[in-house]
């Protein structure tokens, strides 16, 4: 009875597949060229480049103020703290006091930017596991906030309404009414989205302990924003690093242990209620004074170098700027917080399946031209 | 029905009875063609406007009145569509495939007694003929991911390989449990007993546990989410189907639907009554049997989108987990505490 079969050594092959750069889960164009021995995932091999602006090269060819422009195209869904970052480091560099009312402008609209992002991760999310109406009921309450902004600076998307040394307008008249209508209306809405995915069992048990990322891999793979305070690594830069208006208000940083799937989606939602208690806070208080502090038509910066790191909502992002004293900076670099993210994907997902990969990739929240720039 | 009754008699009156009985075949052929067509296009336009009412959205209304004329427009988009074909492709199963699927889910059809009398093949295995003929669609599905060529399609070949093999079990052992009491694979004679009730308040507990069994099974054959592993969007493209265009997609997409009022129908039947009205209220016009039948299908039907587009997927471990380690052993205990009651006389009959 000495049959292949009963011996049991079926050659297993392993084999490979590219996900991307055209895949539903992979959110743009970012490809993945997967090593899979049947359903379990062996490697996987981030391959970048397809979506590559050279926006660092470009910035060397612009004015300061060109500059606030192009970053609106990196990490798209947290435009205004994109433009934000590049503006702090240009007035840090200047020694530019800006008025207090801009700080606190500022930090309401980032406020209001990372809801928006997190819906829209949120309403992803649910469509990467398989749930699709998620994605309705997140866009629902980012549409709410898009008009926000339209209403006050008359963009949706890529916003530019920072400029060094302040805003590019003041606030519409209707902004503090409607960003309150906004939180009364949110308030309401978002224990909807722990109804429909959050408390689904199929959910939990799908995202309970599969990539799951450990507090020393975190710091060792720079990893921030969500993921690494779901991994129990404390690297808010809001509170570490308090810009704009962040040292005024109070709010809790999340911090989860488990490192795991569901506890970066957790920290995302509770972000959100951290995020409205910060614009509560606010929106009652917003001092008068001028929208913006005067600066030189043709800004120069001081010959050296300048760093400054803001929250987005993946994470942190770093700016550094290396002057020579021109009008433009000689090099400029962006630290973005999804490059580290992804950087991490091979070590969390090897071992799972092909869901769970698709599962884990959509907890990282990655912007692909935020990776590529 | 006295208008087949009659059409049956010209027929046969006109013509030698071979030649009657084959035409007789063909124009059955063709009604049910029809009611195929009709019946997966309004599903399809059904299953877009209770997503809509889900998902916060009107859904299609602009094709004819309040959208009904949409899937039409859109099934003629895909008939025009070119089809197709990869160049590693193995061509001749490549064209198989959608066949398999589409007539496997035709033949189940013709089994369902839609009225007293309107039903085109009444035979003594029907509840096993059903199930024997359903799990052939699979292999079409089986062929379609391996012959496309693409790593894609053979993961969700694979995939549906495993999961229809191992809810197949669940279907045939809830579907079991409801035979005990009625002593019968015909499909006439289950809805005959059902007239002193139906057989979910019949069975009571051990039939209400087949029927969520079979619903959940059910759901997974017919490979809706939350098991719709085999086309996984967010992690296959489109799973076996990557490869397919045109009509050839189109066969596979209503097939689709059309299994699922296979699943509802057989819920119905076997569990609802079929045609028979609640308490016998409209037993005089047999006509309206119909009626009854179509609207118990489609509240199960409606159960199935529900669950669609509410849940999130399964993972394929979790899948069979789900149905090796809970379906299964429940299924067989409900068999057995079905049997015991069966034994005991504790049914309950009006």
């Amino acid at each position: 009875m000495d049959t292949p079969i009963l011996r049991n050594n079926f050659k297993s092959e392993e084999y490979q597949i590219n996900m991307g750069p055209q895949h539903p889960a992979t959110h743009g164009v970012l490809r993945l060229l997967l090593t899979i021995d049947g359903e379990i995932i062996k490697k996987v091999e981030p391959d970048l480049g397809y979506i590559h602006r050279s926006i660092e090269k470009m910035c060397e060819r612009d004015s300061y103020q060109q500059i606030v422009h192009l970053t609106d195209r990196m990490d798209y869904l947290s435009s205004h703290i994109n433009n934000e970052a590049v503006c702090l480091t240009v007035e840090n560099a200047l020694q530019l006091e800006v008025p207090e009312r801009v700080k606190v402008i500022r930090t309401i609209i980032a406020e209001l930017t990372r809801i928006a992002s997190h819906t829209l991760w949120w309403g992803v999310m649910g469509m990467d596991v398989g749930a699709l109406t998620t994605y309705f009921y997140g866009f629902r309450d980012r549409e709410l906030i898009n008009d926000i902004f339209e209403e006050t600076c008359g963009a949706r998307l890529t916003m530019n309404y920072n400029i060094p040394g302040g805003l590019m307008f003041d606030i519409h008249p209707n902004f503090v009414n409607r960003t309150k209508e906004f939180i009364a209306h949110f308030k309401t809405k978002l224990p909807e989205y722990d109804l429909l995915l959050s408390g689904n069992i199929i959910f939990q048990k799908r995202m309970q302990g599969i990539g799951i990322l450990s507090k020393e891999d975190a710091i060792s793979y720079g990893a921030s924003g969500p993921v690494g305070r779901a991994s129990g690594y404390s690297c808010d830069v809001r509170i570490h690093h308090p810009y704009s208006n962040y040292d005024n208000v109070k709010f809790n940083e999340i911090l989860k242990t488990e490192g795991d799937t569901l506890a970066r989606y957790q920290v995302r939602i509770l972000e959100m209620w951290e995020s409205l208690s910060i614009i509560e806070q606010l929106i009652d208080n917003i001092p008068e004074g001028d929208f913006f502090a005067k600066t030189n038509v043709v800004i120069k910066l001081p010959a050296g170098e300048y760093y400054q790191k803001v929250e987005t909502a993946r994470g942190e992002l770093g700016v550094y700027i290396n002057s020579t004293g021109t009008k433009n900076p000689y090099r400029m670099k962006f630290r973005s917080p999804g490059f580290s993210n992804l950087s991490l994907l091979n070590h969390i997902a090897v071992g799972g399946k092909i869901g769970d990969l698709v599962a884990t990739m959509a907890t990282l929240d990655l912007v692909i031209p935020d990776i590529d720039r | 029905m006295n208008i087949t009754k009659s059409i049956h008699e010209w027929l046969f009156s006109l013509m030698p009875e071979m030649t009657a009985s084959i035409v007789e075949m063909v124009l059955i052929a063709v009604i049910y063609l029809a009611i195929f067509a009709v019946a997966g296009l309004y599903l399809v336009l059904l299953e877009r406007k209770v997503a809509a009412w889900f998902q916060l959205r009107l859904g299609p209304n602009r094709v004819g009145y309040l959208g009904l004329l949409q899937t039409l427009a859109d099934a003629l988009k895909l008939v025009s569509k070119e089809l197709t074909i990869t160049e590693k492709a193995d061509k001749f199963l490549y064209n198989l495939a959608p066949y398999f699927v589409i007539i496997s889910a035709l033949m189940a059809l013709s089994l369902f007694p839609f009225t007293q009398e309107f039903q085109a093949f009444d035979i003594n295995i029907g509840i096993f003929f059903l199930i024997a003929i359903s799990s052939i669609g699979v292999i079409g599905i089986l062929l379609a991911g391996w012959s496309s060529n693409n790593k894609f399609a053979m993961i969700g070949a694979m995939r549906s390989g495993v999961q229809t093999i191992s809810y197949e079990l669940s279907v045939g052992l809830s579907l079991l449990t409801m035979v005990l009491m009625t002593g019968s694979l015909q499909l006439s004679e289950i809805i005959e007993v059902q007239k002193h009730g139906w057989l979910i308040v019949q069975g009571h507990i051990p039939a209400f546990i087949a029927f969520c069994i079979f619903l959940i099974a059910g759901t997974a054959e017919t490979n809706r989410a939350p098991f719709d592993l085999v086309e996984a969007e967010s992690e296959l493209g489109a799973g076996f189907h990557t490869e397919y265009s045109g009509m050839k997609f189109a066969y596979f997409f209503l097939a689709e639907f059309i299994n699922m009022f296979i699943i509802a129908a057989i819920a119905a039947t076997v569990f609802f009554g079929g045609y028979l009205s609640p308490f016998g209220i409209t037993e005089s016009i047999p006509l309206l049997g119909i009626f009854w039948f179509l609207a118990k299908t489609l509240v199960i039907i409606f159960l199935m989108m529900w669950f669609r587009w509410t849940f999130p997927r399964l993972r394929i471990d979790q899948l069979l987990i789900l149905e090796w380690k809970y379906l299964l052993p429940l299924n067989l205990m409900n068999l057995i505490l079905m049997a015991m009651m069966v034994l005991l006389g504790l049914t309950i009959q009006f």
